[in-house]
């Protein structure tokens, strides 16, 4: 299966594009330690602003930092807190859905209610107004974010598991006899992951803009932990003395975005006419 | 009627959909080893009854008693209680199986369900899926890989590996083509001597119901309005509707082409049934009392049932 | 032997599949006298709906399709530019489906529609005189209320009144050619009943010939007066009903036949239906040879080589080597 998806994907120029994107940048958020040629957070005033040369190959910033070792270590930040995001809210997301599917009417009623509520503001706004209440910091990024999230697997989760219900293979099933246990782990979950993997690999160049703007905005990750968030808000800073710190910054933001979008684009191509088919 | 005993009786049996009455008051009682076939057209409530039979669908009144025990007390509402004695067979056996399971893991999940999935109930499945003509090779694939006849098929060994004594089939033959029905009917002939199975076959084909059944049960607007070996209702049809509906049935014999009755009028609409006898809108020999009054199923002398005021022959 | 209303030669259809193409109709030959009633019996895979969307230009994209000639009152349909043949649609041929919501639009009221569909045959009626014809036909064709169900909608009718309907509009078009695809299969047994009453009625009326498509022997030994067998594709045998459904000259004829449930034989209980063993072939690997020939109980050596149709007395056709 994985192996048929890899071919699917591989496919195409975008997909394969996409892919190889996001592998490289996984490799390097893993091994940032090893990719990154200085301590990112190095000061040197001397240094600061220069542009790329042999010993800083993306330049410094405006404290004298290597420019390259702080993107490196952004791409920790910016993958890191995508994945663990998208793992949170995938689970809080499906575990309700499929409650609510499961729920009495007027349980489910007030699960989609509360899901309306958050989906009602722009995800930023939403983020922000949470970060004034609770503050600012890595932690509580993480997880006002994934509220942000919650509904869109939410609703993608009760409306499979509902189609499901009313499914010919779920009655035979049920005359079976198959525990209600059994039924959920072999018969509902399986046929929701398809849906609900698109859905996260969609979002997470999503998540990846969101760090990264409320980051620039200064209330998400705070320096001297470097996200390309606020490389860029410094870059932006000091863009008339050195464009260097807000060019290498932006560019990798997009590359990231634009490599998780190309790949999640081409999962939802490789998995939704196969859905289409089985049906 | 039947010198069997009785292994399936349904007394006043009502199915309700909100305010549609899909069973209404339905009594029947299915003999151990018979096979009893279940016919009528849209509406009739077949589906509904085949449905509430194996706990598919609450009973809103009336009860079932399977072997003596009331399906809808005690430990007869535990789970699994229902599903180890009474199976049903989809109209679409490809839309009945799960997409995503290969067809050994839906064949080993019977077992594990009952808990019994040890090397020889898993030989004695294979077996079994030999003996129904499939290949062992169509174990690796998946529901939507198979053809109709081939997911039938597949359904038959689940149904049956959870040892049930009654299945009830759902249009068996429906999207088969002529030349390989026999092979599945045989088959399920063959499998009711070997293993003692009752059938209860819902189906609108009324040559396979003539052939393969033992006694029917014709029902319109959810109620049954005959019931009779099959050689009585075929031969000497005691409900105008029944007689109708034999007499609808293309023959290809010239010869045996009786003089067509044809029933006019149009199927009510089982949310609004006519009143008095539910047939009566359409009946041939409609009199006052038809309109008023709702006739009872009675049986005569030989057992065989009608519910009618003015049945063909006198009853 | 007056010409025949529609000569087929030759008919060859492919369909494009992921494998290669299916060859879904190989060399049919039919001759589909006037006024004449024909049935065309087969099982999945026959090619028996193929054919009729062939006949009315209907067929998908990926289709592909050549014929030696294919004859209609005289003129080579294939010769003419797209846009006759599509005229041809509706006026000279025309279609019943088994779901008659496929050719009701419905977005527009029954009346309308079948206003609609007189046009080209009577551009000299007015609007209100279409509509009293059509009014006029519905009553005939047994619905009730006619003038009042005008303005329905195809969804306000229920399945039965849905194909009286689509009688009715083949009745006003008055077409030469009635094609008639499963049109009762989607019917319970006793509106099934009235329809196949309805079209041994009207059939008088019908200035033409009509095909009916079917997979029910007893259909078309009801209404047909000649029958088409088709077999994956070929076409097997051909006749006058009662001569092929009572002495069947081609080996598959016989066991379909064979297979035909008899509700009132007297058969002891235990006795195994018949069928016939195997499966039909590939459509895109066909093997070489008689197509029915690997299911055959009568086959034999000669079997290897495929048997052209053959004309028999009285009218008949088969492709055996048996005879």
């Amino acid at each position: 299966m994985a192996r048929w998806l890899l071919a699917r994907v591989m496919n195409t120029h975008a997909g394969a594009f996409g892919l190889v994107t996001v592998v490289v940048l996984l490799i390097v958020a893993i091994a940032a330690p090893l990719v990154a040629l200085h301590d990112p957070n190095a000061i040197a005033p001397i240094d600061r602003l220069q542009p790329p040369s042999l010993a800083h190959i993306f330049g410094t910033d405006h404290l004298g930092r290597d420019l390259y070792s702080r993107v490196v270590y952004g791409t920790r930040v910016a993958i890191g807190v995508s994945i663990v995001v998208m793992s949170i809210s995938l689970s809080v997301g499906v575990l309700l859905g499929i409650g609510a599917a499961y729920a009495p009417r007027a349980l489910d009623q007030l699960v989609l209610s509360i899901f309306d509520i958050i989906n009602a503001f722009p995800s930023i706004i939403l983020a922000l107004a949470l970060v004034a209440v609770l503050g600012a910091g890595l932690g509580n990024l993480i997880l006002l974010v994934s509220v942000v999230f919650i509904p869109q697997f939410g609703r993608v989760a009760r409306a499979q598991t509902l189609s499901i219900r009313n499914s010919l293979f779920f009655e035979a099933e049920k005359v079976l006899g198959t525990q209600p246990w059994r039924i959920l782990l072999h018969h509902v979950l399986p046929n929701i992951i398809g849906p609900i993997f698109v859905l996260a690999s969609m979002n997470i160049p999503v998540v990846i803009t969101i760090e990264a703007g409320l980051s620039f905005l200064g209330v998400g990750v705070r320096p001297p932990l470097a996200s390309w968030g606020n490389l860029l808000h410094d870059g932006y800073t000091y863009l008339d003395q050195s464009p260097w710190p807000a060019i290498t910054s932006g560019l990798a933001l997009m590359l990231a975005t634009l490599g998780f979008t190309l790949l999640g684009e081409a999962l939802r191509d490789a998995i939704d006419p196969k859905l289409r088919r089985e049906r | 009627m039947t010198d069997r005993a009785a292994i399936l009786q349904m007394e006043s049996v009502v199915v309700r959909y909100g305010r549609l009455t899909a069973v209404d008051r339905l009594s029947l009682v299915v003999g151990d080893g018979e096979t009893l076939g279940l016919v009528g057209e849209s509406g009739c409530g077949k589906t509904s009854l085949a449905k509430a039979l194996v706990g598919l669908t609450p009973i809103d009144r009336g009860r079932i008693l399977l072997d003596g025990a009331d399906t809808s007390r005690g430990d007869a509402t535990k789970r699994g209680w229902l599903s180890q004695r009474i199976q049903l067979l989809f109209q679409d056996p490809v839309a009945s199986l799960s997409p995503r399971l290969s067809v050994r893991r839906l064949l080993q999940e019977p077992l594990r369900i009952r808990h019994a999935l040890t090397p020889q109930t898993w030989q004695e499945v294979r077996q079994l899926v030999v003996d129904l003509g499939l290949s062992e090779s169509l174990l690796q694939l998946y529901p939507h890989q198979l053809s109709g006849g081939q997911a039938r098929r597949v359904s038959l060994v689940r149904a049956l590996a959870m040892r049930p004594r009654i299945i009830v089939a759902d249009e068996p033959t429906a999207g088969l083509d002529l030349s390989v029905q026999g092979e599945l009917l045989n088959l399920l002939a063959q499998l009711q001597r070997r293993l003692g199975l009752t059938y209860v076959v819902v189906s609108h084909n009324l040559n396979v119901i003539g052939r393969i059944t033992d006694r029917v049960a014709v029902m319109y607007l959810g109620q049954i309005v005959e019931v009779g070996t099959t050689r009585r209702i075929f031969d000497r049809p005691a409900h105008h509707y029944t007689a109708g509906l034999i007499a609808a049935n293309p023959v290809l014999d010239r010869a045996r082409r009786r003089k067509r009755t044809v029933l006019q009028g149009e199927l009510p609409s089982p949310h609004d049934p006519p009143p008095g006898c539910r047939f009566h809108t359409r009946c041939p020999a409609v009199q006052e009392r038809c309109r008023l009054e709702e006739p009872a199923l009675r049986p005569d002398a030989a057992g065989h049932q009608v519910a009618c005021h003015f049945p063909l022959d006198g009853g | 032997m007056a010409a025949p209303l529609l000569s087929i030669r030759g008919l060859e259809v492919r369909y494009a599949t992921e494998r290669g193409p299916a060859r879904v109709l190989r060399s049919v030959d039919i001759d589909i006298p006037e006024n004449a009633v024909v049935g065309v019996v087969g099982e999945s895979g026959s090619g028996k709906s193929t054919l009729a969307l062939t006949l009315m230009d209907l067929l998908p994209g990926n289709a592909q399709q050549s014929a030696a000639s294919l004859l209609f009152e005289g003129v080579e349909l294939s010769s003419l530019p797209r846009s006759q043949r599509r005229r041809l649609r509706g006026t000279r041929m025309a279609m019943v489906f088994q779901d008659p919501m496929s050719s009701l639009h419905p977005l527009f009221a029954i009346g309308t529609q079948m206003v609609d569909i007189q046009r080209t045959k009577h551009p000299e009626l007015s609007s209100r005189d279409l509509r009293q014809r059509a009014a006029a036909m519905l009553t005939r064709v047994g619905v009730p209320d006619a003038a009042a169900r005008m303005s329905r909608y195809p969804h306000e009718f229920s399945g039965g009144m849905r194909q009286r309907v689509m009688i009715a509009m083949a009745l006003l078009v008055q077409p030469k050619l009635l094609i008639a695809d499963e049109p009762t299969t989607a019917l319970d047994a006793t509106i099934e009943a009235q329809i196949v009453e309805l079209l041994r009625d009207v059939r008088s009326d019908i200035r033409g010939s009509i095909i009916l498509i079917s997979h029910s022997l007893g259909l078309v030994a009801d209404l047909c007066d000649h029958v088409v067998v088709m077999y994956a594709g070929e076409v097997v045998e051909t006749g006058a009903v009662d001569d092929v459904f009572g002495a069947p000259q081609h080996p598959y004829t016989r066991a379909l036949l064979d297979c035909e449930i008899d509700p009132w034989a007297a058969v002891e209980k235990g006795a195994a239906l018949p069928r016939i063993p195997g499966a039909p072939p590939d459509l895109v690997e066909m093997p070489a040879g008689c197509v029915f020939a690997p299911r055959c109980p009568q086959r034999h050596e000669r079997c290897g080589v495929a048997p052209a149709l053959k004309s028999l007395d009285g009218n008949r056709t088969v492709a055996c080597w048996l005879r």
